[in-house]
């Protein structure tokens, strides 16, 4: 005799919910499958991970501490140049410091101050947006209005105006990014509200009695996940440049903490003698951002060719 | 027995119209002739035979009807015809003779000048086939000024050659029917309804007055009273023009009412062949027989429709011998072993089927 | 017709430009800190008059909203508040270093577009090839780029090791060239100084390739994907039907199609050549607007902080607005 389907209650939400996982965990298998037939996109996301490895463990993988510098070995070249040191193995800086473990440490910085930045405008624009796009009315229009004002600035220059008027710093810089990323989120959110909106499954659940969050949560945001998805990689090497630029211009992180952007500008003065101090940690920035974007790309080749976000 | 071919003059005379015509054609040098076209698509999972041994005589003034389902290769025949076969698909036999001239050994300078000028093509759907950006005088003008149509005399300035253009645009637009010529000639393609924006095409087609004018499915995107409209304005053309026009239609209908002479098309060669009338009235083929019990008739006696049983085939390496075997009533030990030509079974009348042998 | 739609989207500009305002004002204001002090900071010991003083002379003693007033009403007029640090009217010190910076993002946008353009139609056209993959692969290496990375590399490579291109600046003082309009290209070639012409354009070329570089990717790989998209309508094969030349079917009408998504693209992208103009400037010592900005920002400069960046946010809509005047002009189907 066949099982009878509960029908009310914590049992039927129980086994809706372990059907859903069930093909969520088969959608899981199929997109890693996929994935596996990508191997640009296999490639950027191995690197990406090394990249977080090193960032996270880098206190114990660090051969030296990035703060401190022997002024008797600075400018040292990196080690597979001729007066270069085996135990220095990408050089060091002005002050003595070596290179590597301050690029390492620096992944910290930008990959943190990237995935910040990336994870609260996507929070912020998805929730917006699912709000506007879902009951529009007045609120609707506010925002609409200051998203569309916040895109008359160009990133860099609002994020700078911000830094200007508040200082630098690991908190302003997220502020001063987050405050303008958002709106992409929240109109890829809201527009693809609005077209969802009008879908049958929509009326359909309506008519069943679901409650409004309810046919959010379940129904149309997981549609809507694979566009935020896709935009959030690629922003993210975006995110991680805007840091490094803002960095060099002395408005991002402070010395003493290493960034890459900071080691870059620091390694200006002495370009003609010492190249690596600049070109190296500008190099860590060109592999992350590139394999992110790998990876990126390939999540949407994968996830929906259709989508056209540039 | 005496040959059904030979009939003496006299009694020539008594003979139908049609079949009187389809004599008498064969004494005619053909204005298009297909000789063996073959147009294949190389792709990953195989070779899709899209045209195989495709042979066929159209006449000065003659309508022909192109018939068969989507997917036979009768588009594909079209485009082959103007050698605009998309990559990585391409003619690998056969000829295309256009008054004798074989424009399949053209080199692509002297194609070009044939395109739009000997021959001109008309497609399915209107809106996706003219260019949203310019305005419909403008594509009209294109075609003038590709052709030198208008260029006789050299010396004329600019000015004066692109009034001209301008005012044969109009004209074109009023042969074809529509409005207002002098005004729509400035509009853009989205301003104008389906309908018109196939009498537009069509104005483009004969800016050069083609001697054959291809056209492919041109009504099937359009309502069924616009569609009688354009098929009417083919047939004043055809008659007005002395056009010759192959009709590619999957609409065996459509077919019977416009063609002189029909072709049917199965799987990339053609099957049957003959006068309209006789085809329709007493098909020999079995696929074309199927097409007929599976079309309803309004008026006529009530009947059950019989649709074909099993599906189109896959045009990927086909087996030898008749496509159609699989889903035929008659089938029989035979017809699955090697490919058969098409027979003439009456003066204009060919069967590709075991059945005549 | 047209007219009215290009008139509509200059009229919606206006409330754009006050919102903009708005907002940069409001940043002044509404930060953390009294400006005063922070003006101060350094001064030392200071009497309670000068400060009241200050504060009046930067209309800080008023209600917010009649300083917005304040604010707005100069700005419309072309005051835009003196700069604390430099004593001079903002507007002023804006307009001498704009014409370093308007040259700079000039000669990116046209090293971009020259660049991406041919590079987008022949990829799409032979796609699949070599080139196409190439430039590709390229196009991709261009938008994970830093512009100052790439800007350091390009010195280090062409002016360091080649020497090939001039280290920085804008052009060489023994070229003595007269400044008439403040844009030195059009300067030398007004005064018919080819020594000063050669010289400016040897220090406009690794500024604008840095700036340029990352515009030029992505106008490649988005007129690449339109062209593709463009080829494979069914117009394209009815304009080769009419017998047209495969050039013109390409130049012709599949460019005028695929142009039309680009443009909205080169659009955004300029908000990118501005912000990116501050640290190319910076980089390459050019001495515009951007490291004017920068410079005021280490000297809590807020006025002229203020002033550049309205400039910027403006310079960003009304190039959105060109785009949407151009975009009408390229696509007859939209309304509004």
């Amino acid at each position: 005799m066949q099982q009878a389907v509960p029908a009310t209650g914590f049992a039927a939400f129980r086994y809706v919910w372990g059907i859903r996982l069930r093909l969520w965990g088969q959608g899981l298998r199929e997109f890693l499958w996929q994935l596996s037939r990508h191997p640009t996109a296999l490639l950027g996301l191995a690197v990406v991970v090394l990249y977080a490895l090193a960032a996270i463990f880098a206190d114990r993988i660090v051969p030296y501490n990035p703060l401190l510098g022997d002024l008797n070995l600075r400018l040292l070249p990196p080690a597979w140049e001729k007066g270069g040191d085996p135990r220095f193995l990408l050089g060091t800086d002005l002050q003595g410091r070596d290179l590597l473990s301050r690029i390492i440490y620096g992944a910290r910085i930008s990959l943190l101050v990237g995935i910040v930045t990336v994870t609260i405008s996507a929070t912020v624009g998805v929730i917006l947006g699912t709000i506007t796009g879902y009951y529009r009315g007045w609120l609707d229009d506010v925002i609409s209005r200051l998203a569309d004002l916040l895109m008359a600035f160009p990133l860099l220059i609002f994020a700078i105006g911000v830094m200007a008027m508040m200082g630098p710093g690991f908190r302003n810089l997220i502020l001063a990014l987050t405050f303008k990323s958002w709106v992409e989120f929240f109109r890829l959110v809201r527009g693809e509200m609005l077209s969802e909106k009008t879908k049958e499954y929509v009326e359909a659940a309506k008519a069943v009695g679901q409650s409004d969050l309810a046919i959010i949560a379940s129904e149309m945001l997981p549609n809507i996940f694979h566009s935020v998805m896709v935009l959030a990689t690629l922003r993210l090497g975006e995110m991680i440049i805007a840091e490094a630029s803002l960095s060099f211009l002395g408005l991002g992180i402070q010395p003493p903490t290493p960034a890459w952007g900071s080691m870059v500008s620091d390694g200006r003065s002495y370009l003609t003698t010492a190249w690596w101090v600049s070109t190296l940690p500008g190099l860590a920035i060109l592999v992350l951002v590139l394999s992110i974007n790998l990876f990126g790309e390939g999540l949407r080749d994968i996830l929906d060719p259709r989508l056209k976000i540039e | 027995m005496a040959d059904e071919t030979a009939v003496c003059k006299e009694e020539e005379a008594l003979l139908p119209a049609q079949e009187k015509r389809a004599r008498a054609r064969e004494r005619e040098v053909p204005v298009l002739e297909l000789e063996g076209l073959s147009t294949v698509f190389p792709t990953r999972r195989g070779t899709v035979e899209a045209v195989t041994g495709l042979s066929l005589r159209l006449y000065r003034g003659q309508i022909l009807g192109l018939v068969g389902e989507s997917g036979c290769g009768k588009s594909m025949t079209m485009l082959s015809i103007l050698r605009l076969v998309p990559y990585p698909g391409q003619i690998i036999a056969g000829e295309v003779r256009l008054e004798g001239r074989d424009l399949l050994k053209l080199p692509m300078r002297e194609m070009r000048h044939i395109r739009g000028k000997e021959i001109a093509m008309i497609f399915q759907d209107p809106m996706t086939t003219l260019n949203p950006v310019f305005r419909i005088g403008d594509q009209i003008r294109e075609s003038l000024r590709i052709h030198g149509i208008l260029d006789e005399r050299r010396w004329l300035p600019d000015r004066t050659r692109r009034r001209r253009e301008w005012e044969k645009a109009v004209e074109l637009l009023r042969e074809v029917g529509i409005p207002m010529p002098e005004e729509a000639v400035y509009r853009y393609p989205h301003e104008y309804s389906g309908g018109m924006q196939q009498r537009a095409l069509i104005a483009i087609a004969l800016s050069c007055e083609p001697k054959v004018l291809l056209a492919d499915e041109p009504t099937t995107a359009l309502d069924v009273t616009v569609q009688a409209q354009i098929m009417d304005l083919l047939r004043r053309i055809n008659r007005d023009h002395q056009t010759s026009i192959i009709l590619v239609t999957h609409n065996l209908h459509l077919a019977a009412e416009f063609c002189e002479e029909i072709a049917v098309m199965y799987a990339g060669r053609i099957v049957e062949q003959g006068p309209t009338a006789d085809v329709i009235r007493d098909p020999k083929h079995p696929y074309t027989q199927g097409l007929l019990e599976c079309i309803p008739r309004i008026g006529g006696e009530r009947r059950q429709l019989h649709p074909i049983p099993g599906n189109v085939p896959d045009l990927i390496d086909l087996p030898p011998g008749c496509a159609f075997a699989p889903r035929c009533p008659h089938f029989q030990e035979g017809c699955l072993g090697h490919a058969l030509p098409l027979k003439v079974i009456s003066p204009g009348r060919l069967v590709r089927c075991i059945l005549y042998y | 017709m047209r007219a009215v739609k290009v008139l509509e989207r200059i009229l919606i500009t206006i409330p754009i430009m006050l919102g903009v305002a708005t907002i940069v004002f409001l940043f002044m204001r509404l930060t953390p800190g009294d400006p005063v002090d922070i003006m101060m900071g350094e001064a030392g010991f200071v009497s309670e008059g000068e400060i009241e003083n200050l504060r009046r002379e930067f209309h800080l003693d008023k209600p917010l909203w009649q300083q917005w007033l304040l604010f707005v009403g100069g700005a419309l007029r072309g005051n835009l508040g003196n700069s604390y640090t430099q004593k001079q009217p903002v507007a002023a010190l804006i307009a001498e270093r704009l014409p370093a910076t308007v040259e700079l993002a000039l000669g990116a946008l046209l090293f971009a577009l020259i660049i991406a353009v041919p590079i987008g139609i022949l990829s799409a056209v032979k796609q699949y090839s070599l080139i196409d993959r190439l430039s590709m692969a390229g196009a991709f290496v261009g938008i994970s780029l830093p512009a100052f990375w790439l800007g350091i590399m390009a010195i280090l490579i062409f002016s360091v090791k080649l020497k090939w291109l001039p280290v920085a600046g804008r052009i060489d003082y023994q070229a003595g060239l007269k400044v008439i309009t403040g844009f030195y290209v059009l300067d030398s070639l007004l005064t018919g100084n080819t020594q000063a012409l050669v010289s400016s354009l040897k220090h406009l070329v690794l500024p604008s390739a840095s700036l340029g570089a990352a515009m030029a990717a992505i106008v490649a790989r988005v007129l690449r994907s339109s062209m593709v998209e463009v080829l494979r309508q069914d117009y394209i094969t009815l304009a080769r039907a009419k017998g047209q030349h495969e050039f013109w079917v390409v130049m012709r009408h599949a460019l005028r199609n695929a142009l039309i998504p680009t443009v909205t693209v080169v659009g955004l992208q300029t908000g990118v050549l501005l912000g990116g103009n501050m640290i190319v400037e910076t980089v390459f010592g050019w001495p515009g607007l951007g490291r004017l900005a920068v410079s005021a920002i280490y000297a809590r400069d807020f006025p002229l902080v203020q002033g550049v960046v309205m400039v910027y946010a403006f310079t960003y809509v009304a190039a959105n607005l060109l785009v949407d005047i151009l975009y009408t002009y390229l696509n007859p189907k939209i309304t509004f």
